[in-house]
């Protein structure tokens, strides 16, 4: 292992260990921009340039391996006035309009502008062409303010296998953007905003509905309604300065109050609804398969990440048949918004307005899709991310930290442990898990505190198998069957999973696709910046409020009950195809 | 690959069918598509089909890799040699490189613009000349280079630049042409 000293200090490292991490081991905290933990270390922004005694010139940290006997200065002069022309150059061509800007509070570009001490740009010359891109429901991009770092290219490429972006010509011209400067609703984009959450400037952000939304409010005439994910409790509290992982779910049901909604929901009620029209539909194929010998198409994926559904339609239109006909949980909601609720209340659903608040710009795509509607309205109208509602708390002045703890309404608000668990990777997958086993066999689910480890965790694909031995007389051909199911999450995992199934390498019978790494916590509408100890903490805090309940089943949730016997009938029955299970659509792939 | 990478003239494109030129691709695409690095050496050969880079062929070469169409567009965007609007029948290139640069490859081009009456990535109404500048050709001891089609001329004047065009199309000499 090589020893290094870094300003006077010895330190130790791992072979292969970076520059720029052997200098924060040893207490030096060097400014970067382009670089993501654990995603990119490319050394295109040179914020991190230290100077390295024998080396001619200054060296880019991220990029260089540290190796025995280096002698580093982190903070010469040398490497100061390096750093300091580096991010005046940037400077001199972002068009920033830092007092009207989006990311005015958490650009990683004006802070650093603050922490380098920067009172005058030196540099005048020609800026970035600037275009700005709104045509999408879910991303709004502008060129002018994008610092070429490719965070953005590199999650869009690597990490989400989707590849929208991609630098585009040369040296100054250079744009990173969809092919030939296209617009983004013109390219296969998936619109998860993974580059949007990790863009360190106001490049690419959601497109924001918040004045929309306020509109809607402001309305005597509406019945606004809203419905938040699961994934937003365990997040929301980052905006207002609680530590990532910190369970706001009762302040956020009073902030909705306090902004004016009429009724404040839970998705988590139809995320445990799709657990039932799910479950039944997994048993069903399996039924068809084994017992009626038909052609199913097996495995069956979930539906729950609109990015998923988005990325099958375009790069795997064969395998339509094998997701699951639910529709997300968002849009069960609406659905059951727009028909089983107003009439529930004698209202006229045209006034009643569906606002959703996601972790997830996709969400917004989701929406708007033609098929997500009945008699001319839309069954959500409108989806914020959980930066969006953060940001409607705060112009409402309303003091999210003194609120107080508040309670959802019913019906619609009702749910149970499995529910929340939707928010984190494997969290479907256990939900529907915990469900279908005691459906089938009859008994209690046999997992310690109701976990399924295994696909639990970062892991990019899990798996887990279970052994079914006895099961009540329905469901008899199930009997001493192992059921296998796997967990992905992050496009490029999802996709590999794919690959192994056509390749004849896997046989699963269920399998779990987020389209975010992490699952919903770790979606593109989240508080930035999310990295990997983020994304465990916010899982700790959905999994705590998931231990926290007393019906931790979906099956067990009494609204859900009542939802059936009162209006639905019966799982997969016919209001049920016409209100929860959507079709999907093959699209090409360039 | 490199034998089929030196075809790129487009001799005998103008009787090809679209159909034909994409078959043509579909071979190439076919035979390169599980080498690593293929990219680069099949637009090369594309763009020797066609002649330029249509739509339609990038498309094509971005499915048939398995590639972005995003990166194959930024491949294509980043480098000069590729083009993505159809070229007169004889392609022009202009060093700047710093040899041909500091030798007088400014003034060379200055003087094929005003003699052919286009600007840099145009072509020429009668589509006889398209004009392009390059960064060097590895021919600095002969500086300033230009190339025309596959041939390479070097220490151009610019006052004698309608001899070296009069070689590939006598026609496009005539009116405009000066020859002090």
């Amino acid at each position: 292992m090589p020893v290094l000293t870094v300003d006077d200090i010895k330190v130790e490292v791992p072979e292969g260990t970076s520059l720029l991490d052997a200098c924060r081991q040893a207490g030096a905290r060097i400014p970067t921009l382009c670089y993501l933990e654990g995603v990119q270390a490319i050394g295109a922004c040179r914020m991190c340039l230290v100077e390295v005694e024998g080396a001619k010139t200054l060296v880019v940290s991220c990029v260089q391996p540290a190796t025995e006997g280096m002698v580093v200065h982190t903070s010469s002069s040398r490497a100061r006035r390096a750093r300091r022309a580096v991010l005046e150059l940037l400077l001199s061509e972002h068009a920033g309009d830092c007092q009207s800007c989006v990311r005015t509070a958490d650009c990683e570009l004006r802070s650093l502008a603050e922490l380098l001490n920067i009172d005058e740009v030196t540099y005048q010359g020609e800026r970035t062409s600037q275009k700005i891109d709104r045509t999408t429901p879910a991303l709004v991009r502008d060129t002018g303010k994008c610092i070429s770092c490719r965070r953005c290219v590199t999650v869009c490429n690597q990490v989400q296998g989707v590849g929208a972006l991609f630098p585009q010509n040369r040296g100054f011209n250079t744009v990173i953007g969809p092919a030939f400067a296209m617009d983004l609703a013109d390219v296969v984009c998936v619109q998860c905003g993974q580059c949007a959450a990790v863009c360190p400037v106001g490049a690419i952000t959601e497109n924001s509905v918040t004045e929309k939304v306020w509109e809607a409010l402001d309305d005597p005439k509406k019945h606004v309604i809203v419905q938040t994910a699961p994934a937003i409790r365990a997040a929301l509290g980052e905006e207002f300065g609680y530590e990532p992982g910190t369970l706001v779910t009762d302040k956020m049901v009073a902030a909705l109050r306090r902004l004016g909604f009429d009724a404040v929901f839970d998705t988590n009620f139809t995320a445990d609804l799709t657990i039932i029209e799910e479950g039944t539909e997994l048993l069903t194929r399996l039924k068809k398969a084994l017992v009626e010998d038909k052609e199913v198409a097996l495995p069956m994926f979930t539906s729950c990440s609109p990015g998923w559904i988005n990325y099958m339609e375009h790069y795997n239109p064969d395998m339509l048949a094998n997701l699951s006909t639910c529709k997300s949980p968002q849009q069960m909601f609406g659905a059951l918004a727009k028909t089983y609720y107003p009439k529930k209340l004698g209202m006229d659903p045209k006034n009643v307005v569906v606002v959703s608040v996601m972790p997830c710009t996709a969400k917004k795509f989701e929406c708007a899709r033609p098929e997500m509607g009945r008699d001319g309205m839309q069954d959500v109208d409108y989806v914020l991310t959980t930066r969006e509602l953060a940001r409607m708390v705060k112009q409402a002045g309303i003091d999210f930290r003194s609120l107080p703890e508040q309670k959802m309404d019913k019906p619609l608000g009702i749910s149970t442990g499995a529910a929340d668990i939707f928010a984190a990777t494997g969290g479907v997958m256990e939900a529907a898990l915990r469900t279908a086993y005691e459906i089938v066999t009859g008994t209690a689910f046999p997992f310690d505190n109701l976990h399924v480890t295994p696909i639990q965790g970062l892991e990019g694909v899990k798996e887990a198998s279970v052994t079914i031995e006895e099961t009540v007389p329905d469901w008899a051909f199930l009997k001493g069957a192992t059921v296998n199911v796997a967990v992905a999450h992050g496009l490029a995992n999802a996709q590999k999973v794919i690959d192994r199934i056509r390749r004849g390498e896997a046989s699963y019978h269920f399998v779990e696709v987020m389209t975010c790494p992490g699952g919903c916590i770790g979606g593109g509408g989240q508080p930035r910046l999310t990295s990997d100890a983020v994304r465990q903490a916010r899982i700790k805090a959905i999994y705590a409020e998931d231990e926290g309940r007393e019906l931790r089943k979906s099956h067990e949730n009494p609204e859900i009950l009542a939802l059936y016997d009162e209006y639905l009938g019966q799982p997969l029955g016919h209001l049920s195809h016409e209100l929860l299970h959507t079709k999907y659509t093959e699209k090409d792939r360039v | 690959m490199t034998d089929d990478v030196g075809k790129t003239g487009c001799s005998g494109c103008e009787e090809a069918s679209e159909e034909e030129l994409l078959a043509r691709l579909d071979e190439v695409i076919e035979k390169y598509k599980e080498k690593p690095g293929a990219l680069i050496p099949v637009l090369q050969m594309a763009q020797g089909i066609f002649g330029y880079l249509p739509e339609v062929a990038l498309k094509k070469v971005a499915k048939g890799l398995g590639k972005p169409y995003s990166e194959v567009a930024g491949v294509v965007g980043f480098y000069s040699f590729f083009s993505t609007v159809p070229r007169g029948r004889n392609l022009i290139r202009v060093c700047l490189g710093t040899a041909c640069y500091v030798r007088g490859g400014m003034q060379v081009l200055e003087a094929l613009k005003k003699q052919l009456g286009i600007d840099v990535g145009e072509t020429t109404e009668d589509r006889e000349f398209s004009l392009e500048v390059a960064r060097c050709f590895g021919a600095c001891g002969l500086a300033p280079v230009i190339t025309i089609n596959d041939v390479v001329h070097h220490r151009v004047k610019p006052a004698r630049i309608n001899e070296v065009l009069a070689q590939y199309a006598p026609e496009a000499v005539g009116a405009g042409g000066r020859s002090e």
